[in-house]
């Protein structure tokens, strides 16, 4: 099976992340820039399936220079190749954007199953599975807590808020998981030493037929007019509980009106 | 006044969801507010009634065994076709997994831009966000096309304005590309009589301090003594103490009840993600030094098992 996994470099969401004041984008510049933690369970997955059916593992990124870091780390834990869409006209992009230029790539690489967690840390967006299979008129398995390949049959299990769906599907299709699918492995030295030799490539927009007013702050379909930092929330009352701490705690409801 | 479209969430069980009330009132800010309801045979004449209730003018109903046994895909379909017909002012969706897919799809069919997570939204469209774990309020609009926007639960306070709806049905058709995955079995899981976790007003948490998958019924006792849904950090998840739906934080659910109470649970800046626009918060942890305190309106330090006892008791005895 013909697998491609979409990796997206983030700021690491540990530590604090700001915008940009220039273009309102992210501020990559000041974070320490790491693989999007879902992202690791769709190549985890990837990886799971390509062991037991056969196949090709490739990562797909769209992102600055500096996202061959995380497509490096993301080699290291076992896929067989890269493709990075690169270009100077991305900056910016909003996500039907993303998804148009992510659609392109997609339909040069012939995937089986398009692989990706289902929300990114920075943007908890949520929307691009579904945009890129519409975009290729295939199908879209989204929010997978368990994966099941039977031959050319693909089925998911759904979380929702009641329960579960049982959702399947012919390939190709897009699938998005959540951090409940699998636990990702840790690359071994030899994977991080291999990684250093798988190959790269490296797309412009002018091979995926993609003029650059369509993509950036040029072509976004939505702006940030501005943003400001929320004051940080202040501690209140701390009591250290000498046996009354329930009872200290119902008081404190109460005059808040919640008893 | 122009029409807003405001697509309804609602359960099989409970009827319409409170996002939806929420969304209704924020849609009589843009303009009329016009309730769409995507769902099997027979799905709208239960909710009419509420719906009506909160403002909705009209109702329209795409009801089709289609549209239930397959995943987002002829909603979105049914919905681009509503609105090039009416071209309304604005969309509002519910953020939350179906809704920000249905939204994705109709962004893409339309070439529209989109909003998730929206928490206000003004006369002129533009909205507001609260972004990177809560540390971040963004003010943006969509510059292609129509206000497409998701609106995260417990933003606004819904509030009722009677309204008649009339409603219309809408014909389903839908593609072979519309019905290429298919629903082949709902499952309900435990949840019993609790509200949902991004609606309730009160939500309880448990962290790793509660320390055993049986302890979280003190957990449960206290969320269900002030009628509030029970939730769980990161690490109490991935101990198999509660299940991963009830996860509060990054890579969670993100709540904003009234009343927020952390029980053992550090804070750690995975789990302030999810909860830290909460109005009032609570915190009951062992460690006087945990970050939990630096948010908490009031904070118990001690331990649980016997905060949390003497909590509920007190509380009964005050009924």
């Amino acid at each position: 099976m013909n697998i491609v996994v979409l990796v997206k470099q983030v700021p690491d969401s540990g530590a604090d992340r700001n915008l940009r004041t220039d273009d309102n984008t992210v501020d990559r510049g000041s974070a320490n820039n790491v693989i999007n933690e879902m992202d690791e369970y769709a190549i985890e997955e990837a990886l799971k399936i390509k062991e037991a059916h056969g196949g090709e593992v490739t990562i797909l990124t769209m992102g600055p220079d500096q996202a061959t870091e995380s497509i490096r780390k993301a080699l290291s834990m076992g896929p067989d190749k890269a493709v990075h869409v690169l270009d100077d006209a991305l900056a910016g992009s909003c996500a039907v954007a993303t998804s148009k230029v992510l659609s392109a790539a997609l339909g040069q690489l012939n995937a089986d199953l398009v692989l990706c967690g289902a929300e990114s840390t920075d943007g908890r967006v949520q929307v691009l599975p579904h945009m890129i299979a519409e975009r290729l008129g295939i199908a879209a398995l989204t929010g997978a807590r368990k994966l099941t390949v039977d031959g050319g049959t693909l089925t998911i299990e759904r979380q929702t808020e009641e329960g579960y769906e049982v959702v399947t599907a012919e390939t190709p299709a897009v699938v998005s998981v959540w951090d409940t699918i699998n636990e990702p492995r840790y690359p071994s030295f030899k994977g991080i030493m291999a990684a250093k030799k798988k190959p790269v490539q490296t797309l412009p927009l002018v091979d995926l037929g993609v003029a650059p007013a369509e993509v950036g702050h040029a072509g976004a379909t939505s702006a940030v007019l501005e943003h400001s930092k929320r004051p940080p929330r202040s501690s209140g009352t701390k009591v250290t509980d000498e046996g009354a701490g329930g009872t200290q705690l119902v008081e404190f409801l109460a005059t808040e009106k919640f008893v | 006044m122009s029409e807003v479209l405001v697509v309804v969430e609602a359960t099989r069980e409970f009827g319409v969801k409170k996002v939806t009330l929420e969304m209704l009132t924020l849609a009589r800010g843009l303009g009329t507010p016009s309730a769409v309801v995507l769902g099997g045979p027979g799905a709208a004449e239960a909710l009419s009634a509420k719906l009506g209730e909160y403002g909705a003018a009209k109702i329209y109903a795409a009801e089709s065994a289609e549209i239930d046994g397959h995943l987002v895909s002829p909603k979105a379909t049914v919905l681009a076709e509503l609105v090039t017909r009416v071209q309304p002012a604005a969309v509002l969706l519910a953020s939350a997994q179906e809704g920000k897919e249905i939204a994705a799809r109709l962004a893409v069919k339309l070439d529209n831009g989109i909003l998730t997570d929206v928490v206000g939204l003004d006369a002129d469209g533009t909205a507001t966000q609260v972004v990177f774990a809560g540390s971040t309020i963004v003010k943006s609009k969509v510059t292609r096309g129509l206000p497409l926007v998701t609106v995260r639960p417990n933003s606004i306070t819904p509030e009722p304005a009677a309204a008649t709806p009339a409603v219309e049905q809408l014909t389903v058709s839908v593609s072979a590309a519309d019905k290429l995955a298919r629903v082949v079995n709902r499952v309900a899981e435990q949840k019993g009589s609790r509200p949902e976790l991004t609606e309730a007003s009160v939500v309880v948490s448990g962290g790793r301090g509660v320390g055993t998958a049986d302890n979280f019924k003190l957990v449960e006792e206290l969320a269900d003594l002030l009628g509030g849904a029970v939730g769980a950090s990161r690490a109490a998840v991935d101990s198999g103490y509660y299940p991963h739906q009830f996860q509060v934080g990054q890579t969670g659910k993100t709540v904003s009840p009234q009343l927020y109470i952390a029980l053992g649970i550090s804070g750690a800046i995975q789990h302030r993600a999810g909860m830290q626009t909460s109005k009032t918060i609570v915190a009951v942890n062992k460690d006087g030094e945990a970050p939990i305190f630096e948010l908490a309106d009031f904070g118990v330090v001690g331990d649980l098992f016997k905060v949390v006892p003497q909590t509920a008791e007190e509380i009964r005895k005050r009924r």
